[in-house]
């Protein structure tokens, strides 16, 4: 299977590509966000052509609320040190001292502490006025309207009604001191235009999002994959080897594997096709309440 | 759908619905993305829990909800922001704009149009074109779009009626006969129903044109004519001593290996080296392509400038006439600062005048002095520096700005450029070595003028020769320059006609600026009685420089001091044009000094402007 590069991805690749050179030359202290997943992977594998044959001009930043897959670690670690690039890690220090964990305190909470509050005092230490950011329009409605450039008070709010224009190409990038912008030049991208387009880049990803036989338990109808010795079993519940994947990654006991046999790009992409379930269905944390990301991205949610 | 079958559709549309409240726009993105497959089982799960929650169709799936992403839009039922829509069919890909109905919020139209090829109106059935339709046409026109589907939706609320349809469809071609769109298809259809929208209907027999989705498919939105080729510069990569490229994306025409180009505002030319993209250099790029170009002989250019065709130059000026939609709360005032994006390019701009307001009903040109959301006018402007531009209709890239507020940084409005005023390309400033700041500094003083306006007999002239003798005693470096004065000798061929007038003014203005240079303190005693023209003479000079002082005295005080006998003149008939009687005097809305003569002496006055420019550091 090939997929034609001279369409489709390849406008949204420029498109891309353009958005973050406007971020780099008219911000003061920009970062990416990586969050490891194969968005990220996309992004990043953008940034190095936006600037070839310079290193893309800021450093990657992940919020690590420890419960990551291992292997997430592993391939985050790696990717740095093979692209020579600047990696922050950053963990909320009080969540880390309270042990705020996905199961006594609720994923609502706990996502909340670990991931929100981690990521605004990340961004507030180092002093960014701009991030990138992964998300794309079509994961979930509240995104749909999210601006390419959106405005982040000194308070790292988001106020879905007072959003500034965005016409043609032309990005407004003024912010006061202390405020800041989230960037997301994937904006327009599809999920299945990220794996058509990592399939045609060849793009590195982590291996959970390949089809292998892994240890999972079944829990109200989601595979939970058992990464480590942390995850609390149910009375009854023992681990089982399955043959599974992910969709999307984040921290693992809140993210559910799917029963697949894709092991290449290609299966994937042709499973893809032919999915009946969005990939968010695979978070946990989306289900928690009705416009559950609206309200997590006006607290500074990405 | 297979792999190969997707992958021949790969052009991609983007296109934009809009329409009145209530017309059914999201129920027919809602509807496309059903139909195309795009709504998952996981999410129409949540739609079937949503629709019995917030729903507006009872037991049926409101499909309206796929799209009405935000909480408060689904408390009040609908749509507020302009959200984006991706779907795909075997034969194209596409991204919808759904931009809302309301009032209150044509800016979000506006913003959906500037991105899309061709926009879907959306009107009911029952209520036929409405003042909302025509607005939103307008719109459409104004940012660019020359292809509309007209899609008459609840057609099942009218019985599926073909006089009714057509009724309608001949009702906008009436309306948009001067918009210029390329085609105008006319589709019956029902939203909820599904008729028409990607399978014909049997309902409506008497029909035999295209689905919605069949025309979407089929429609061809490129551009027929090349155009030259134009890149804004973003970024200047310079990875190494070895390598100086110009990055940016081609916002029109191609651009090969060996190509002539210019830098647009400085007109130094050279010629394309290499097109170097990550995945190897490339034998030509086109529109939209992102590249890094190198040149045979290294040009000084940066971030702002527009790499352009040599042979084919975008104008450069300081000075052009826009359209603008006004997107803030806070009015557009002409005179004001604001900061003006285009491009990578941005500068302060103000808008000098307002030549019209566009009627969006009537689309009949009105008067305005000033511009209120969601209002559209035809503007001059005025730019701190040159740039370089495209009529937008020539270029739709090349062709846009942004206004965004200095203090807020909001975006304000959204301006296509239609001409520039003036040519800027081959004056150059000579740059001096003895500074403004220099020679003022050797005098001990600030420049500034002092701009004394009001109407005949006011007292400006006397209290701007009091002020003048006071500064002199005090040692201060000055000069006056008088209405009448001035027509004596520089301006000695000019008439009172309006042009002649606004010459005059503009003269008298660029001599006072000339003073400042020189580190002078400068009177202009002057009727002035047009706002326009003392913003003129005010964005001569830098902030701080011009005090706009209003020498305010009641007409019936003027005319009874009458001290040239030219009220007496004017009743007579014999002064046509004379401010005050046949001629308006707009008064100072935020003058810097205003002096009251009826409470106050000219030498009491004369010391309050004095105390003035020593409170302003102008003298110290």
């Amino acid at each position: 299977m090939t997929v034609d590069r001279s369409s489709h991805l390849k406008r949204l690749e420029d498109e891309s590509i353009h958005i973050m050179r406007e971020v780099a030359a008219e911000f003061r202290k920009p970062v990416m966000l990586y969050s490891i997943g194969k968005d990220s992977s996309v992004m990043l594998h953008l940034a190095l052509k936006a600037f070839h044959p310079g290193k893309p001009p800021f450093p990657l930043l992940h919020v690590d609320t420890k419960w990551k897959f291992r292997e997430m670690i592993r391939f985050r670690d790696e990717t740095a040190r093979r692209l020579g690039l600047e990696l922050i890690v950053h963990t909320n220090p009080d969540g880390l001292a309270r042990n705020i964990n996905p199961f006594e305190h609720g994923s609502s909470y706990y996502t909340h502490v670990m991931k929100t509050e981690a990521l605004k005092q990340a961004l507030t230490q180092h002093g960014f006025d701009a991030a990138f950011g992964g998300a794309r329009r079509d994961e979930e409605a509240s995104r749909a309207k999210e601006r390419v450039f959106s405005f982040r008070t000194a308070s790292h709010g988001w106020d879905p009604k007072n959003q500034r224009p965005e016409l043609w190409h032309l990005y407004n990038t003024r912010v006061a001191p202390g405020e800041s912008i989230r960037v997301f030049p994937l904006s327009n991208w599809t999920e299945l235009d990220v794996w058509e387009y990592i399939l045609a880049e060849n793009i590195p990803i982590v291996p959970l999002y390949f089809a292998a036989p892994r240890p999972v338990v079944e829990r109200d109808g989601m595979l939970l994959m058992v990464d480590d010795d942390r995850l609390p079993l149910h009375p009854g519940e023992s681990a089982q080897e399955r043959l599974v994947r992910f969709r999307t990654l984040g921290c693992y006991p809140l993210t559910a594997a799917t029963e697949s046999a894709a092991a290449t790009l290609a299966e994937i992409v042709r499973e893809l096709m032919g999915a009946r379930r969005s990939e968010r269905a695979g978070r946990l944390i989306d289900h928690d309440e009705a416009a559950s990301m609206e309200r997590k991205k006006r607290e500074g949610y990405f | 759908m297979d792999d190969a079958t997707i992958q021949a559709g790969g052009a991609l549309l983007r296109f934009l619905t809009c329409g009145s409240v209530d017309d059914g726009k999201s129920t027919l993105i809602g509807r496309l993305l059903y139909e195309t497959r795009v709504v998952l089982d996981d999410q129409l799960a949540a739609l079937e829990r949503a629709s019995r929650r917030h729903g507006t169709t009872g037991e049926d799936i409101d499909l309206a909800l796929l799209v009405d992403g935000l909480e408060a839009e689904r408390e009040q039922g609908i749509t507020i922001d302009v959200a984006y829509r991706y779907f795909a069919t075997p034969r194209r890909r596409f991204i919808v704009a759904d931009t809302p109905g309301h009032e209150q919020y044509t800016r979000n139209m506006a913003t959906g149009a500037s991105t899309s090829d061709l926009a879907v109106l959306l009107v009911d059935a029952r209520k036929g074109i409405l003042a909302q339709t025509r607005r939103h046409a307008f719109i459409v026109h104004l940012l660019g779009i020359r292809h509309v589907v007209l899609a008459v939706n609840k057609i099942d609320l009218v019985d599926f009626d073909a006089a009714h349809f057509a009724a309608i469809a001949a009702d906008f071609a009436v309306f948009a006969r001067d918009l210029r769109f390329t085609d105008v298809t006319a589709v019956p259809l029902s939203a909820r129903y599904g008729d028409n929208v990607t399978v014909s209907s049997e309902r409506t027999p008497w029909y035999s044109g295209p689905t919605l989705l069949g025309h979407l498919e089929d429609v061809r939105v490129e551009d027929p004519a090349e155009r030259p080729f134009r890149m804004p510069v973003q970024w200047v990569n310079r990875p190494n001593a070895d390598f100086r490229g110009l990055s940016g994306t081609v916002a029109g025409g191609t651009v090969r290996p060996g190509d002539a180009v210019v830098v647009a505002a400085s007109g130094q030319t050279t010629r394309i080296g290499r097109v170097v993209t990550a995945d190897g250099d490339l034998d030509a790029a086109g529109a939209g392509a992102a590249v890094t170009l190198t040149f045979t002989e290294e040009i000084d250019a940066s971030r702002g400038d527009v790499i352009a065709a040599a042979d084919a130059r975008p104008e450069v000026t300081d000075q052009f006439a826009a359209h603008l939609v006004w997107m803030s709360d806070v009015a557009l005032f002409p005179g004001r600062p604001y900061l003006l994006k285009a491009g990578t390019r941005t500068v302060t701009a103000t808008v000098t005048e307002i030549k019209h307001r566009v009627d969006v009903d009537s689309l009949n040109h009105l008067a305005a002095k000033e511009l209120h959301l969601n209002e559209i006018g035809f503007c001059n402007l005025s730019l701190a520096a040159p740039i370089a531009f495209d009529p937008y209709e020539a270029n739709r890239e090349t062709g846009a700005f942004i206004l965004i507020d200095r203090l807020t940084n909001a975006t304000l409005g959204a301006g296509m450029i239609a001409f520039g005023l003036r040519r800027a390309t081959n004056i150059h400033w000579q740059a001096l070595d003895v500074t403004k700041r220099a020679r003022a500094a050797l005098k001990g003083q600030k420049p500034a003028v002092l701009w004394f306006t009001g109407l005949s007999g006011s007292g400006k002239s006397t209290i701007a020769n009091i002020v003048e003798r006071k500064l002199l005693a005090e040692g201060r470096h000055t000069y006056v320059l008088d209405g009448d004065n001035v027509r004596h000798g520089l301006n000695r061929d000019l008439g009172f006609t309006e042009a002649d007038r606004i010459e005059n003014i503009r003269r008298v203005a660029e001599t006072a600026k000339l003073f400042v240079e020189a580190g002078l303190i400068v009177l202009v005693s002057f009727i002035s009685p047009f706002r326009a023209e003392r913003r003129m003479a005010r964005d001569l000079v830098e902030d701080g420089e011009f005090l706009e002082i209003f020498v305010d005295t009641p007409i019936a005080e003027c005319r009874r001091r009458d001290p040239k006998g030219l009220y007496a003149k004017a009743d007579q008939g014999r002064i046509k044009n004379f401010t005050g009687i046949d001629s308006p005097y707009e008064a100072p809305e935020n003058p810097e000094l205003r002096l009251d003569t009826t409470t106050g002496t000219a030498e009491e006055l004369a010391e309050t402007i004095i105390r003035s420019l020593h409170a302003r550091g102008i003298v110290g």
